[in-house]
């Protein structure tokens, strides 16, 4: 059976492309790092491909705001492959700085339809300076919700994934977040209110949202750091330490999940 | 600044004259060393050019040839016959290492960086560089490029490397100096504490590189000289570890734009620093991140598809330094006037020495260039031909045509006259401090003080603003236990993600013992690098040492003959160990001069070793808290009387004089049965027995893992009559563990161990009582793990 194809956009700046690669491909993608001047300049075309993965790092330095250079160039320059690849019912994710891209270009919460039935690519939230006003690197309990998103299918309904970031803090107007509530599009919450167990001071403890149909995906925490048991920060202390039966870490899950919703819808 | 080049009149100037040029042209040249230059240009019949003599200066830099470390030093000890050393490095460093002669050693002191061997595709790079003189006037801009500098060094090692992780060091005065008592013209060190993480943070973030080791380490002598190490661990294909240049490859500057910032850079550090250092702002490179990483995304492309044979990272001295070392066998032609630059208005020679970041100079052969443009097009990297690499023998440099230098690469190379250094070391003496077991209720307080006490505080504000997750292989965490929050001995990752070999890095540094022995004080940074390698997994079969000596200035016979106890201490115990250096670097002249008061003040000597370990299964590496109640403690190794420039000396203000001592043959045995006792399995945690001594390593250990211990200090293995409770709980005595053993591993562990001195001195309890005993069976240290734990939480906690 062909392997889904995965696009793992690069720009100068982008710093887990590798890992996320590696975590596309336990998962059994074929995998392509692509750096955004080959799809701008038609070398490489978008719509070979069934997920587009944002990773994370500092692209073009998070001058101005995390991800908002990315964000302007995809909308401006890649428009019209963008909107037909989320049409087509493709998968994007987009981790950290990729969350952020996609909050940015409006991809997050999601493409609203205006009236003459175009679509609008309009930023309605954003992710903010940590309240703590600093780059915070630690690893955080996350509590699943009931959503749409297709990358959580079946996943645990509390998971521990790291985070690194100064820029996590989603929020948005009332109206917006009411809305994510009421189309559960919330994928992930941090499982307590206060700081540090919500590292970022996030509204409603966002960790991770959809848009309506689960197929576009974004978190801050690091599925892609959480590959085998022994990147777990207390690895040491727990019971199966030694067991080889399982060597699994929690993150693989959401890579795996798009691959078999690939392979199951698209391919 | 015109854009002509002048002549610098030197061939009729006398001594006076000569120094006079030096001094003003911030050339860091001393009277020999100018009258080796007026020597060889009477000898050609003509004044060098303003490009020349900056060439040369630039190239003679201590900073840049480490001349102290290979000038002849005739040394005197007290009361000992004297002795005449034929270059430190070559003596004690490089010795060392061909003596050790370990077959995984791949490349040793010829490269940016030292290789030694990982897997059956890859070896390892490593390197440590220090950015003092600039952290000092600009802590932000000084400490980012430091970082940025020695990234391009693992990029400049062999045909590149990746780099994988960042380890730093930082030495600053105390946070608390009034400010009042601020030297005149300095930062206060809070200002530089926060200016060095800032800015070593956002470069290291940046690059998605992980800064997962290091240390901070407060004295008020660093106040006015900061110290700061930053290292870079790379990973490089084993068939791309050699480099060579050809005549007729073309040399190719690819990344940032060049402009007048940290021009100097490599000779300014070469001095000493004064009051008025401040203005000299131009000396600090300005750092962009990004840039470098896309240079790094670029080139280990080019570099896998073979499209040149030689780089190297325009560092200090700029391109001057670059091209006249890569082409110092060959010859080298560079046309100044291709460079492109950020804005117009430099000097010829502003552009030959501008020490603008982001750059790396490499040798392409010029069938291979369409190639490289077309990567570098698509990573938007700017690529630039300056010129071609001869067979001239000669460094010529042209600019709109004319030639502007014209140097013999055998006089720039080695023209440079062999200085002859005087240094005595005479042991200082101390008043002793005696011990409070009379006087002293219990020494609970004493326990929270030196956890409290900011060399050994936690530094977790800081730890955490550096990603260390990032590129995915972490496996052992710079903080660990039941809430991710313990000092973790060193770092452990998977540098191949899916493969379970490992890389451990750690390091060592005690300056406090050089005010009693800079000998002992090098020879326990040796011992605490390895202990904390193997404390975490590790072996010294596969451990490789790096040096970095920060010192004062060594044209001092006093300072120098400090430098020469280190570095006899390097030999000894790197030899005794079997642990090889693969690299090294010196910072000297790390001293501060009042221009009113005429005041002087050095640094206390200060050496970092770094250690870099490869282990094959990263399933057996253990983690320092205690993971479960009823498990046993161990001591391992002996406890003697050492307490000389302990911290348990120093909070009661004192110094001493037994400073630990250095007993390789029982620290090689202990090391080695430890580390097979771990990788059977045996042991739970593990740590090592360092600052502050058996309390405050096994206090850590008790509120890293959450759980209290019921201790007796009767049952410690000692080498010589300690009777004073005090001194068996705080003595800093080297090569010493505690560990963690389950009830069921006890006899396996005991017979295993039984050549090692070990003593077992209670349990892990369940509960949060923390209590040690002491000679009389009364409790000597009576608290909570939550006490202690906020003490050593709170005084850097933001």
């Amino acid at each position: 059976m062909t392997k889904p194809n995965v696009l793992i956009l690069r720009t100068a700046g982008t710093n887990c492309d590798a890992e996320t690669d590696t975590a596309f491909q336990l998962a059994g993608a074929e995998t392509a790092l692509v750096h955004i001047q080959n799809l701008i300049s038609g070398k490489v075309h978008l719509s070979d491909y069934q997920i587009l993965a944002i990773p994370g790092g500092f692209s073009y330095g998070d001058d101005i705001a995390a991800g908002i250079l990315l964000a302007i160039e995809m909308k401006h320059k890649l428009t019209n492959a963008l909107n037909q690849f989320v049409m087509d019912g493709k998968l994007v994710i987009g981790i950290c700085n990729g969350f952020q891209v996609l909050v940015r270009t409006g991809l997050l919460p999601g493409i609203s339809t205006s009236a003459n039935g175009t679509s609008q690519m309009t930023q309605r939230a954003t992710l903010a300076m940590n309240t703590s006003a600093k780059f915070e690197c630690r690893w955080v309990d996350l509590e699943t919700q009931q959503s749409p998103c297709v990358f959580t299918k079946d996943i645990k309904p509390s998971v521990y994934l790291p985070v690194a970031h100064a820029e996590g803090r989603f929020t948005a107007p009332a109206d917006v977040l009411a809305e994510l509530e009421a189309n559960n599009q919330v994928v992930f919450r941090y499982a307590e209110s206060e700081y540090p167990k919500n590292p970022n001071g996030s509204d409603a403890d966002i960790a991770g949202i959809c848009d309506t149909t689960g197929r576009i995906f974004g978190l801050m925490p690091h599925p892609e750091r959480f590959l085998t048991k022994w990147n777990h920060p207390r690895w040491t202390r727990l019971a199966d330490a030694q067991d080889t039966a399982s060597e699994e870490g929690e993150g693989l899950a959401i890579f795996k999940n798009a691959v078999n919703y690939t392979k199951a819808n698209l391919l | 600044m015109s854009n002509t080049v002048k002549e610098i009149e030197i061939l009729n100037a006398d001594d006076a004259e000569l120094m006079r040029i030096s001094r003003e042209g911030t050339l860091s040249l001393n009277l020999n060393e100018m009258k080796a230059i007026q020597t060889h240009f009477k000898g050609l019949g003509r004044n060098p050019t303003d490009v020349e003599i900056e060439t040369i200066a630039q190239t003679w830099s201590e900073h840049c040839v480490h001349k102290t470390f290979k000038s002849i030093i005739r040394y005197s000890e007290d009361g000992k016959a004297p002795e005449q050393i034929d270059g430190l490095f070559p003596t004690y460093i490089q010795r060392a290492t061909e003596e050790i002669a370990k077959p995984w050693c791949v490349s040793v002191f010829s490269d940016n960086a030292g290789i030694i061997e990982f897997d059956e595709t890859c070896n390892l790079v490593f390197k440590v560089e220090t950015h003092n003189h600039p952290s000092a006037i600009e802590p932000y801009g000084g400490a980012g490029t430091g970082i940025g500098g020695v990234i391009r060094d693992s990029l400049g090692t062999g045909l590149g490397a990746k780099p994988i992780l960042n380890t730093d060091v930082f030495c600053f005065g105390m946070p608390d100096t009034p400010y009042a008592q601020l030297p005149k013209g300095t930062l206060h060190p809070k200002r530089v504490f926060k200016g060095v993480v800032a800015g070593v943070r956002d470069y290291g973030n940046r690059m998605g590189i992980p800064t997962a080791n290091g240390a901070i380490l407060f004295d008020t002598r660093y106040t006015a000289n900061p110290l700061v190490f930053c290292g870079n661990v790379g990973l490089i294909p084993r068939n791309r570890c050699e480099k060579s240049v050809e005549p007729g490859d073309l040399v190719v500057a690819i990344g940032g734009q060049t402009g007048r910032d940290g021009i100097h850079g490599a000779t300014f550090s070469s001095a000493e620093l004064d009051d008025t250092s401040e203005s000299l702002g131009s000396v600090v490179q300005i750092g962009n991140p990004i840039m470098e990483k896309k240079i790094v995304d670029a080139l280990l492309q080019a570099r896998d598809r073979n499209l040149y044979r030689s780089i190297t990272d325009c560092g200090a001295g700029g391109f001057s330094s670059a091209v006249g070392e890569m082409g110092a066998d060959i010859g080298a032609e560079v046309h100044l006037e291709r460079v492109s630059l950020k804005y117009e208005g430099l000097a010829p020679w502003e552009i030959w020495l501008s020490e603008a970041q982001e750059r790396m100079v490499i040798a392409v052969p010029p069938e291979n260039l369409t190639e490289l443009m077309e990567i570098c097009e698509s990573e938007v990297v700017e690529a630039t031909v300056l010129g071609t690499f001869t067979d001239t023998h000669r460094l010529q440099v042209f600019y709109e045509g004319a030639i502007v230098a014209d140097l013999e690469m055998e006089f720039l190379h080695n023209g440079l006259p062999k200085p002859v250094k005087e240094a005595i070391w005479q042991p200082p003496k101390h008043p002793e401090m005696p011990s409070r077991d009379r006087e002293a209720k219990n020494y609970t307080d004493d326990l929270k003080r030196l956890l409290a006490s900011p060399n050994i505080a936690s530094k977790e504000s800081v730890i955490r603003q550096y990603d260390h997750g990032v590129q995915g292989g972490m496996v052992i965490n710079p903080l660990v236990g039941v809430t991710n929050d313990g000092p973790s001995d060193a770092c452990v990752i998977t540098p191949v993600l899916g493969s379970r070999k490992g890389v451990i890095i750690a390091n060592g540094i005690n300056p406090k013992y050089s005010d009693v022995d800079p000998y002992l004080s090098a020879a326990a940074a040796i011992d605490e690098a390895l202990r904390n390698i193997v404390a975490v997994g590790g072996t010294l079969e596969k451990t490789a040492l790096l040096d970095n000596f920060c010192w004062g200035n060594p044209d001092k016979p006093d300072r120098l003959g400090e430098l020469v106890r280190a570095a006899k201490a390097c030999y000894d115990i790197a030899t005794a160990y079997g642990t090889p250096f693969i690299s090294g670097k010196d910072s000297l002249y790390n001293e501060y001069r009042d221009t009113t008061t005429g005041e002087q003040r050095a640094i206390p000597s200060t050496l970092l070793i770094s250690a870099i370990c490869v282990i094959s299964d990263i399933r057996n590496a253990v983690t320092m808290d205690v993971k479960a109640p009823h498990n046993l403690i161990y001591v391992v190794g002996n406890t003697y009387t050492e307490l000389g420039g302990s911290h348990y000396f120093g909070i009661h203000g004192f110094i001493g004089n037994a400073a630990p001592a250095i007993r390789p043959d029982e620290g090689k045995l202990t090391m080695e049965r430890l580390s097979a006792a771990i990788n059977n399995g045996w042991v739970r945690s593990c740590h090592d027995c360092s600052e502050g001594g058996i309390g405050v390593a096994a206090a850590e250990m008790a509120f890293a893992g959450g759980y209290g211990m019921s201790l007796n200090l009767d049952n410690i293995p000692t080498g010589d009559e300690i009777t004073a409770d005090d001194y068996r709980l705080f003595s800093e005595t080297n090569s010493r563990f505690i560990v963690e053993i389950e009830p069921q591993h006890r006899d396996a562990y005991e017979t295993h161990m039984a050549e090692t001195p070990i003593g077992c001195l209670g349990t892990v309890i369940d509960g949060h009582e923390f209590v040690i005993k002491g000679k009389a069976g009364h409790p000597i240290v009576e608290t909570s793990i939550d006490a202690l734990k906020s003490a050593w939480q709170t005084p850097l906690h933001s």
